[in-house]
């Protein structure tokens, strides 16, 4: 075993030596829980779910407001906006968030709901892609994310989507970086344990974007990537690669049955 | 290769002992710059409350007892003595002990708040104490403190 | 700045005090913050002020330190005897206001 697989066993042990029977395990977590797949709700503290369950405290809805005010807003040389095309949101984008990402005939690969609205800006209404991370599409794509709340996670991994599928499966159980870790290693097989002083969730995707309250704003799933990433010292993809649309689909597998959060607060 | 008395680690005695040395002066001047901050706070809450007698209690003071993240902290501040036109709470000020700066927010409230009663979310850098001070109409200073926990999680992040 | 969003409880007595909850988009750039390229720390941009004012005057207000959470929010409570209107002030410290109304019913 590499040392620094060695050093990352040793820090979890470490964690755990403080760590006595945790109540919220044995809690009743209702739909946040479907069989063993728990959302990263049931890992926070109560005063963060307190925030995320009040649609007013809750901060990630400035974005979805937002979000709303740009649906209606016309921009690009088409003179369109959201709305000319796609009508009522909380009708055409309903399943949206519950289902992608999905296959898309065109580009013959996988395609998430970021890069779907720079391809409707960029293709149908003549206007520039709006870069990841910054407060547009973070605003369109909580918006739309959050038509889906409380919609059951239920994406298709069959069919053309079957080989992505299996690329973001791949790519979840890979190790990378200088410590050499994969995906699994935190959440599938020591989520419920300390890593240090936090509690290590399953990294379920149901929630993005999410605030998160040591970023102090809305991010995107692919920037929660790039940070987990870097934080195994691997250099990250880039938001929105192929890569990273790919472990989407993986992850949304692996969420199946937990309702969408979108905005979800988090840590 | 065990030729220089190389140790599991990798290290020698001798670097051992270096780096016993450097984290000992890292923890000392953690516990320096605390201290510092400490006598800053008390200083910033001597120069609002004066010669003014100071009272422990009355101040109802929500934290968390163990932050989620230090950078978003609820915090909620409530005083429980009756709200009248006659004698109110005019102010109710936030302090972090250990923070870089110690004032967080002051809350003033008027005669038609009805409630000496706020709520935010502040940043707290370390583990440390919040402290609340009210200050009433009549020139009586209530205080409380309260510990939280704020701690490093995951990878560091 | 960015739009404010403002909740006044609807339970609200006559004479007795009413939750009004506020939360503005801000990042609250406290000055501490280092920017990794140019070694400087990123300047101190906050909102320092908020003020409510029932009726054109004012019946609360707080002041900020950089040690408030960036997205502030506050909750706090007002007391009327009658309907009115509540007027909110953000301040930031170059003097930028951002300001938002919002009326409320009093049942006789």
């Amino acid at each position: 075993m590499k040392r620094q697989t060695v050093l990352f066993c040793l820090s979890v042990a470490a964690g755990n030596l403080m760590n006595t029977a945790n109540a919220a395990d044995t809690e009743d977590w209702s739909s946040f829980q479907v069989k063993d797949r728990r959302s990263g709700y049931t890992y926070a503290r109560v005063e963060t779910r307190a925030i995320q369950d009040d649609d007013f405290d809750n901060p990630g809805y400035i974005w979805v407001e937002n979000g709303a005010e740009l649906w209606a807003t016309q921009d690009g040389s088409k003179g369109k906006s959201c709305m000319d095309c796609h009508d009522d949101a909380a009708a055409s984008m309903r399943s949206v968030g519950a289902t992608y990402p999905v296959y898309l005939p065109q580009s013959k690969k996988l395609i998430n709901i970021e890069n779907r609205i720079n391809q409707c800006r960029t293709a149908q209404m003549g206007a520039s892609a709006w870069a990841w991370d910054t407060e547009p599409l973070l605003a369109m794509t909580a918006f739309i994310k959050n038509q889906s709340k409380g919609m059951a996670v239920s994406p298709q991994i069959d069919g053309p989507a079957a080989p992505f599928f299996e690329a973001g499966k791949a790519f979840y159980h890979q190790r990378r970086g200088q410590l050499d870790l994969a995906c699994l290693h935190c959440h599938e097989m020591n989520h419920g344990r300390m890593l240090r002083a936090q509690r290590l969730s399953q990294g379920m995707s149901n929630g993005f974007p999410t605030y998160r309250l040591k970023w102090q704003t809305l991010g995107s799933l692919h920037r929660r990537f790039r940070g987990c990433n870097r934080q195994v010292r691997a250099i990250p993809y880039a938001a929105g690669a192929d890569e990273y649309v790919n472990l989407e689909l993986y992850l949304a597998w692996r969420a199946r049955g937990l309702p969408v959060e979108t905005p979800a607060v988090r840590n | 290769m065990n030729d220089q008395n190389v140790n599991l680690c990798g290290m020698t005695r001798r670097l051992m002992v270096v780096r016993s040395a450097a984290l000992a002066a890292l923890l000392a001047s953690g516990i320096a710059i605390g201290d510092e901050r400490i006598e800053r706070a008390r200083a910033a809450m001597k120069k609002l409350i004066g010669e003014r007698a100071i009272e422990d209690g009355g101040i109802t003071l929500k934290t968390p007892s163990i932050a989620e993240n230090g950078n978003t902290v609820p915090v909620s501040v409530a005083v429980d003595a009756p709200f009248t036109a006659d004698r109110y709470v005019k102010a109710i000020h936030l302090f972090a002990e250990e923070n870089p700066a110690p004032e967080v927010a002051s809350f003033f409230f008027t005669r038609a708040s009805g409630k000496a009663s706020a709520s935010t979310r502040i940043r707290l850098a370390k583990t440390q104490r919040v402290i609340a001070i009210a200050e009433f109409s009549d020139g009586r200073i209530l205080r409380t403190a309260n510990e939280v926990k704020v701690t490093i999680g995951g990878c560091g992040g | 700045m960015a739009k404010p969003r403002v909740k006044i409880s609807k339970k609200i007595k006559k004479a007795e005090p009413f939750e009004v909850k506020t939360l503005i988009s801000h990042k609250m750039e406290s000055g501490q913050r280092k920017n990794e390229e140019t070694g400087e720390n990123f300047p101190r941009k906050i909102i320092n002020t908020f003020i409510c004012k029932l009726d054109g005057e004012e019946v609360f207000r707080v002041k900020l330190y950089p040690a408030v959470s960036a997205n502030p929010f506050l909750s706090f409570y007002v007391t009327a005897e009658k309907s009115g209107e509540l007027e909110f002030i953000w301040i930031e410290d170059d003097g930028t206001e951002t300001q938002y109304k919002k009326s409320f019913e009093v049942p006789a």
